[in-house]
């Protein structure tokens, strides 16, 4: 001890100063540190005071109590199986590939994650699909001894029968409305896949039997689900963006599966398919395996990119801005890519005019008024285009993440551009509801509806299949009340500017509605419902 | 005690050396400590290289004392190099908490290199640190410009044992 005080003694003022010197460098460097982070802190929370964007989660639905609700499932296709998945349904088939999938890679988490969903308290006890395979398949998975599933030949037989209380529509697009009508007219729930109708007078005729009915339907545009969009729905609240001008929203897949070209399955048969009810109400035309698997590529069975593509987007903004039926729909395009005897267009550009739409303004009042909303699809190129929803303040991109840029000549924030407090090139305001979350998304196309929010969402940082919340919010409805996020009103709005989109391609001509009287304006003589579903490629008039 | 040897210019070269790789990791510390929001999850995640390890340190019930000892690291690293404090020990400290940042993501060719300032091949600045600390390491020049120089009884260029 006393050594060591003799050691500090012996040195020079000189060698003392240079000993210590490294001090005042440590805490100049630790000063710099702090007061670069808390400033930058600081100049953030100024931000996000003045955004004040309230990005939480939407309250959650209702309890799932009481007895179960029994339910049928109608066309247990691609999507029926999805859907029937976030019931908590899934194929013995599906569950040995995912459990293989689970050996082969420990970070695919499909299957513990089906495991994990939430029981909805439901029971399968019906199925009606025209095709023996895949019937058989929801009956071998799905019965259980004291629940065995039952096989109707037809979807009447099935509402019909007393085993349900709601069923789940995922047939091709012209069977959507008149099952879903029968349902609601047999007095029970309908959860029904997009696009809502094939056609105009039945979408009509669908919201009158809802509202006869009283009972729930839920159209399944479940990226309603996606938190990023509530999010979204404040930043238009607050006027973050000012007026909104022009809305970009795309479609872009480069692949077979993408563009409908769907594998035929080898049992496929006139004997293992009912043709004539797979038909329908669409033009007789002798079997055809390619028609029955791959519908959507043609106008008597589906809706092509109109129906099939521009309905996700187009529902994805309704939700947001809530815009409604445009006044005026063009669209133009082509079949570019997959010449195989479709005649639905494998590329289309769609325009859809809103002359008196506003999301608010921050310039004189009457300066700034409409909106065009753009919807621009190739199934040629699979370069992801964001959505854009353009303000004069700011600019929105939506996906699961949404990042928002301040416009340089935006007026609302001139102030803090000209301070340096906003640069342009870095967004004002990004909402990540994946937090630290990394998913192992493989396909092409499950990366491109991913992005888009289609196919899952996020709670509380955990990933969750927004199919599910849908199917949830729906059964919720049914059982303690309230109005489903994509209900009548949101698939009507659907239905109808699809339907434009989809005459306006056919007919080569812009296509206005007449929002007072509540129609398509159709020139004398013309039939629209006719042209719109007519199997060919155009209709001049 | 032994005297270096060295000049008075090789002496002052390595005490500049030893001051600006401390001010570095300071630096580094600091920041992170004044963030909450800061967490080496991202950085360990996208590892492309030893990746179930990484991802074993990025895992929920871990991350948080990846994080502390990293800042903690980083701040004593740091400030014993700046001050010149028990040299030796923060120059080995350094070389580990460098060698992971290296080995995570690793310039090797065809590796993906993500976003840098600069073009390597094998070599990064990363590496270039470490081998800095290898050389405060072998010279551990406490005199002058140093704490641990009010500890002993050493004379200008000295070097402890």
């Amino acid at each position: 001890m006393k050594n060591k005080k003799n050691n500090l003694f012996n040195l020079s003022r000189r060698d003392m100063l240079k000993s210590l010197a490294g001090i005042p460098l440590l805490g100049s460097v630790w000063f710099a540190g702090a007061k670069t982070t808390v400033d930058a802190k600081r100049e953030r929370e100024f931000l996000l005071e003045k955004l004040n964007i309230k990005a939480s989660p939407p309250p959650a639905t209702g309890p799932m109590s009481g007895s179960p609700v029994r339910l049928g499932i109608i066309g247990f296709g691609i999507r029926g199986e999805q859907l029937c998945r976030a019931l908590g349904f899934a194929t013995t088939e599906w569950l040995a590939e995912m459990k293989e999938a689970t050996e082969r890679n420990r970070h695919d988490t499909r299957l513990a994650e089906f495991m994990d969903q939430e029981n909805l308290n439901v029971k399968m006890t019906a199925v009606c699909d025209v095709f023996d395979v895949n019937a058989e398949r929801v009956v071998r998975s799905f019965s259980t001894p004291d629940n065995p599933v039952k096989r109707f030949a037809t979807h009447r037989e099935l509402i019909n029968s007393g085993t349900v209380d709601a069923v789940i529509i995922a047939t091709p697009d012209h069977w959507h409305a008149p099952m879903a009508i029968d349902a609601l007219q047999a007095g029970l729930h309908v959860y029904i896949e997009k696009p809502m109708t094939h056609n105009i007078s039945e979408t009509y005729a669908l919201r009158d039997a809802v509202h006869e009915s009283g009972k729930v339907l839920q159209v399944g545009h479940q990226h309603r689900q996606t938190q990023s969009f509530l999010a979204a729905m404040d930043v238009i609240a607050k006027k973050t963006l000012g007026h909104v001008s022009l809305v970009q929203t795309n479609t872009n897949r480069n692949d077979d599966n993408g563009a409908w070209q769907y594998d035929i399955h080898e049992k496929a048969s006139p004997e293992t398919i009912d043709w004539n009810l797979f038909l329908g109400t669409a033009p007789k035309v002798p079997f055809n395996k390619e028609h029955f698997f791959r519908w959507r590529k043609w106008w008597a069975y589906g809706s092509g990119l109109s129906g099939d593509l521009l309905t996700h987007d187009y529902d994805r903004i309704n939700c947001i801005l809530k815009m409604g039926i445009p006044k005026l729909v063009t669209a133009s395009g082509g079949i570019y890519t997959h010449r195989d005897g479709r005649n639905v267009p494998d590329v289309l550009q769609v325009n859809m005019e809103y002359p008196d739409f506003s999301t608010g303004s921050s310039q004189p009042e009457g300066k700034e008024k409409g909106m065009t909303f753009v919807y621009s699809a190739t199934l040629g190129n699979q370069f992801d285009r964001p959505t854009y929803l353009m303000g004069h303040d700011a600019t929105m991109e939506l996906g699961n993440v949404i990042s928002i840029y301040a416009d340089a000549r935006s007026t609302r924030y001139a102030d803090m551009l000209k301070e340096d407090r906003i640069d342009p090139e870095i967004p004002i305001y990004q909402y990540n509801p994946m937090g630290n979350a990394t998913d192992a998304v493989t396909s092409a196309t499950a990366k491109y509806f991913a992005n888009k929010g289609l196919l899952w969402t996020y709670r509380d940082g955990k990933r969750v299949d927004s199919t599910f919340l849908h199917m949830r919010e729906w059964l919720s409805c049914i059982r303690n009340g309230g109005n489903p996020s994509c209900g009548i009103q949101e698939g009507f709005e659907e239905a109808i500017s699809a339907h434009m989109a989809g005459l306006s391609y056919k007919l080569n001509r812009a296509i206005e509605w007449d929002a007072e009287a509540q129609k398509i304006i159709a020139k004398p003589g013309e039939d629209l419902d006719a042209i719109l579903i007519a199997d060919q490629e155009k209709v001049m008039a | 005690m032994k005297t270096t040897g060295f000049t008075a210019g090789q002496n002052a070269s390595l005490v500049l050396l030893r001051v600006l790789i401390g001010w570095h990791f300071f630096y580094e510390g600091i920041l992170k400590i004044y963030n909450p929001a800061w967490t080496a999850k991202g950085y360990l995640l996208s590892a492309t290289f030893l990746q179930p390890f990484f991802r074993w340190l990025a895992g929920d019930s871990i991350i948080q004392w990846v994080d502390t000892l990293n800042i903690v690291g980083l701040l004593a690293v740091g400030a014993a190099l700046l001050l010149g404090l028990k040299i030796r020990w923060a120059a080995l400290g350094g070389m580990l908490l460098l060698a992971f940042y290296y080995v995570a993501h690793p310039p090797f060719p065809g590796f993906e290199q993500g976003l840098t300032e600069g073009s390597y091949w094998i070599v990064n600045k990363n590496l270039i640190e470490l081998a800095a600390l290898v050389v405060l390491y072998q010279f551990p020049i406490y005199a002058s410009f140093g704490i641990e120089n009010l500890f002993s009884r050493k004379s200008d260029n000295a070097i402890t044992e």
